[in-house]
């Protein structure tokens, strides 16, 4: 096919897709090493201040945290059957598995929206409009405060990401209704989903270390 | 490498045991376990994971040379978690 043709640089088709993974798993070794810090700060904090931790964390609504997970990894399932879509060449199952990715992306972020400007509007924004008072000589509302600097930074931080993720399934979508995507050409899709399994991959953490500290 | 086209059955099946993890994280909430409650929603975490990781990113599937990278970026995280915890949890 003349819009399938190996670069010069690569031995055949194989070559040129393996390489071009590799470079997408190259790229997430140093999102890795992004999240990892907010991690390692996160685990000082939390080990520094456990009292504080869990009843921070008990402002948060587990309930919509659980929900927005479940969201979030049948949106990967979703990317992972575009993925499929494209392999086996069906170009109308990998539009509409492209939209269904973006819609429930689009869902999350709704969500994630709806629970900050709730904890914005109940004074746990850090800084200026923070107003939480500390119910027990335990912990200092400064310690809670930390645990929501790391909060809204995490969170901030991953939702950025997918906000990055829509817009490029949205070039997805883009180049599948111009038929540019074959069972031999689809790196595009493969590592753009590679990108947004990552994304999911950090939520998977994300969702116990914050919202769940501490048992009920 | 040739590619490897898993069977739709495959990513349903991985989707389902997803989500049997999210509520076994949920309701090992409920039990008090004290200091385990975390390293448990940590260890279900890792298998959600590993479950992502090797299906939906087809690592499993993949060349060695993706298996060093992608194992590169977790064993240096590991490294920077495990060492900065160890200055703290022997202060």
């Amino acid at each position: 096919m003349a819009d399938t043709l190996v670069a010069h640089q690569f031995d055949d088709m194989d070559q040129q897709r393996d390489a071009a993974s590799l470079g997408m798993w190259i790229f997430l070794a140093t999102e890795v090493m992004f999240f990892g810090g907010l991690f390692a700060a996160y685990a000082v904090y939390r080990w520094s201040y456990p009292a504080a931790f869990a009843e921070a964390s008990h402002q948060l609504n587990a309930l919509l945290g659980a929900a927005n997970t479940a969201v979030l990894l049948t949106s990967s399932l979703c990317m992972a059957l575009a993925v499929h879509a494209a392999q086996t060449g069906s170009r109308r199952r990998l539009m509409l598995f492209l939209a269904l990715t973006m819609i429930l992306g689009s869902l999350f972020l709704v969500i994630k929206g709806y629970e900050w400007s709730h904890e914005i509007h109940l004074g746990l924004l850090p800084g200026a409009t923070f107003t939480y008072v500390s119910p027990s000589p335990a912990f200092s509302a400064t310690q809670v405060e930390m645990y929501f600097m790391l909060y809204f930074l995490m969170t901030g931080v991953h939702g950025f990401h997918m906000i990055i993720g829509l817009c490029l399934l949205m070039y997805l979508m883009v180049q599948a209704f111009r038929k540019r995507f074959t069972p031999d050409y689809f790196a595009p899709v493969e590592v753009i989903g590679l990108y947004w399994h990552f994304v999911d991959v950090v939520w998977i953490f994300l969702f116990p270390l914050l919202y769940l500290i501490g048992s009920k | 490498m040739p590619q490897h086209i898993l069977p739709v059955s495959t990513y349903l099946l991985i989707f389902a045991a997803l989500l049997a993890l999210l509520l076994a994280t949920v309701g090992a909430q409920y039990i008090e376990l004290g200091p385990y409650n975390i390293l448990l929603a940590l260890t279900i975490a890792i298998f959600k994971a590993v479950l992502v990781v090797l299906y939906f990113m087809h690592v499993r599937f993949s060349s060695r040379l993706t298996w060093i990278f992608a194992s590169a970026a977790f064993l240096w995280l590991g490294i920077l978690l495990t060492f900065v915890m160890a200055d703290y949890l022997m202060r």
